[in-house]
């Protein structure tokens, strides 16, 4: 499937403890491009801290990290200039909040980028535009509900172009009747192309969007298999316990999508 | 009636002339504490090492000494070194570098109550530590601090008056002036710290309208009446 496609992320053997809790004990993956990689598991069992290990926002204990090439791991990397083909969504939006939606945009694009004003803006426009919110330019993060936010850093961090998209919990800070839009925004983006890892809870995102979905539990990935067969015909015990777990409290939201595998 | 009237008439062109001065002191004073006051609660909170040891002794030694022995440490200690600084330039030293620590402490805070992940969003996108700091969480930590700036600007008109200790011609002295040729010391008193409260008034009114005008659409809550 993805041998003949350029590895986007790479992660070996990767370990980063808090104290006396490991979080992450010895993981390794590895993203090509263009493909959608949902994480699930059990709340603490480090998914996030690997999201976050990629971009060096937490620093890891050992082992190595590429993305597109980089050594994000070498110390003597320019993290900086790394990050701009990392795109990040958090799970509280982050937006910036003493700017505008169109200067979230912008910002990194004039200060990072070195662009021009005039042409930050004029991509700043296109991207709220490619999320729906043209018509939000000149609002601030504390005048949009949660789900605008979240399409707003959405739009911030694909102004960058990066190479790939992490999506840490986007949705689980948002109302239910918001999710969707954000999840929309996020099928999109999929069906276009963009490498994605996406830790979610959300099932049905995972089902009808992922090529490959990682089960992690404990500090390990205990999992890594496409939808059809993570969802049907789980392998390990602990992703099977878990996933009757989530069925049968989504149980009453109907069926489950069909994957696209 | 009519004789006070004619004294607070004789006075109020000294008053006037003190109050220029106060004005003047405060100023420059709260000027080179926001100078020094940033950077030192930057070092606190980003800093390591000797820089940070630094910011925290210089905070934790202007706040833990009284202001009128830095002043008078200043005004008759240094030229016992050799350093002579005339009067009004002492008291300003003096009351920015006090103010600074203060200060410093004021925007700690303030930038403590940026939110972490403003941080984190902004080094997200490739921006440097000192990007971020300088775009996303100094103009948020600007804002925030405002409030607790408008405290500090009342209290330096208010504390400025030590310099007449070192016969600085600020209002304070003034009344004192005042007095030593009327004898009136109530009435004088009196009309200063009219003065005082009309001065203290602006400021806030002035600290009140730079809030409004930089406030964030939408983020602030409304004053609730």
């Amino acid at each position: 499937m993805a041998d003949t496609k350029q590895e986007i992320v790479r992660i070996e053997n990767l370990h980063k403890r808090y104290g006396n809790l490991e979080v992450l004990k010895g993981v390794s993956l590895s993203i090509s491009e263009g493909e959608v990689v949902v994480v699930i598991g059990p709340s603490g069992t480090g998914k996030s801290t690997m999201l976050r290990c990629i971009n060096l926002l937490t620093r890891p204990d050992a082992g190595g990290i590429w993305v597109s090439g980089v050594e994000m791991t070498n110390p003597r990397a320019d993290i900086n200039r790394a990050r701009e083909n990392i795109g990040m969504v958090f799970q509280d939006f982050n937006l910036f909040s003493h700017l505008t939606a169109l200067q979230n945009v912008t910002i990194a694009l004039t200060k990072v980028k070195g662009m021009k004003p005039e042409a930050a803006r004029a991509k700043g426009l296109e991207e709220l535009e490619q999320v729906g919110l043209a018509d939000k330019a000149n609002a601030y993060p504390a005048q949009l509900s949660g789900g605008q936010k979240q399409r707003v850093a959405i739009a911030r961090a694909l102004a960058m172009d990066p190479k790939v998209m992490l999506f840490d919990e986007p949705t689980s800070a948002l109302d239910p009747e918001l999710i969707g839009e954000v999840l929309e925004v996020m099928k999109k983006l999929a069906k276009s192309g963009m490498t994605m890892l996406v830790v979610t809870h959300e099932m049905s995102f995972a089902r009808e969007v992922a090529d490959r979905i990682i089960f992690m539990d404990g500090g390990y990935i205990v999992e890594d298999s496409p939808p059809d067969q993570l969802f049907t015909n789980p392998k390990s015990d602990r992703a099977r316990l878990f996933l009757s777990k989530i069925e049968s409290y989504h149980r009453t939201e109907g069926p489950p999508m069909g994957g696209r595998g | 009636m009519s004789a006070l009237l004619s004294y607070y008439q004789s006075i109020l062109p000294k008053l006037w002339a003190g109050t220029l001065v106060t004005l003047q002191l405060s100023f420059w004073a709260l000027l080179i504490g926001f100078a020094i006051g940033l950077p030192m609660a930057l070092a606190r909170i980003y800093g390591r090492g000797l820089l940070k040891a630094l910011a925290i002794a210089y905070i934790e030694l202007l706040r833990g000494s009284p202001l009128v022995v830095q002043l008078l440490l200043i005004y008759y200690g240094l030229p016992q070194l050799g350093i002579v600084i005339p009067g009004t330039t002492s008291a300003i030293i003096a009351l920015g570098l006090n103010s600074a620590a203060y200060q410093a402490e004021y925007y700690r805070g303030a930038i403590l109550a940026v939110s972490e992940g403003q941080m984190m969003a902004a080094r997200a996108l490739g921006m440097s530590r000192l990007q971020a700091i300088r775009h996303i969480v100094l103009p948020q930590a600007l804002r925030l601090v405002l409030p607790a700036l408008s405290n500090e600007v009342a209290y330096m008109l208010k504390y400025s008056s030590v310099a007449f200790l070192i016969a600085v011609k600020e209002l304070t002295a003034m009344g004192k002036i005042a007095i030593g040729r009327s004898y009136k010391a109530r009435e004088t008193w009196l009309l200063v710290a009219v003065f005082y409260i009309i001065l203290v008034n602006g400021a806030a009114r002035l600290m009140q309208y730079v809030e409004r005008k930089f406030k964030i659409p939408g983020l602030q809550m409304e004053e609730v009446h």
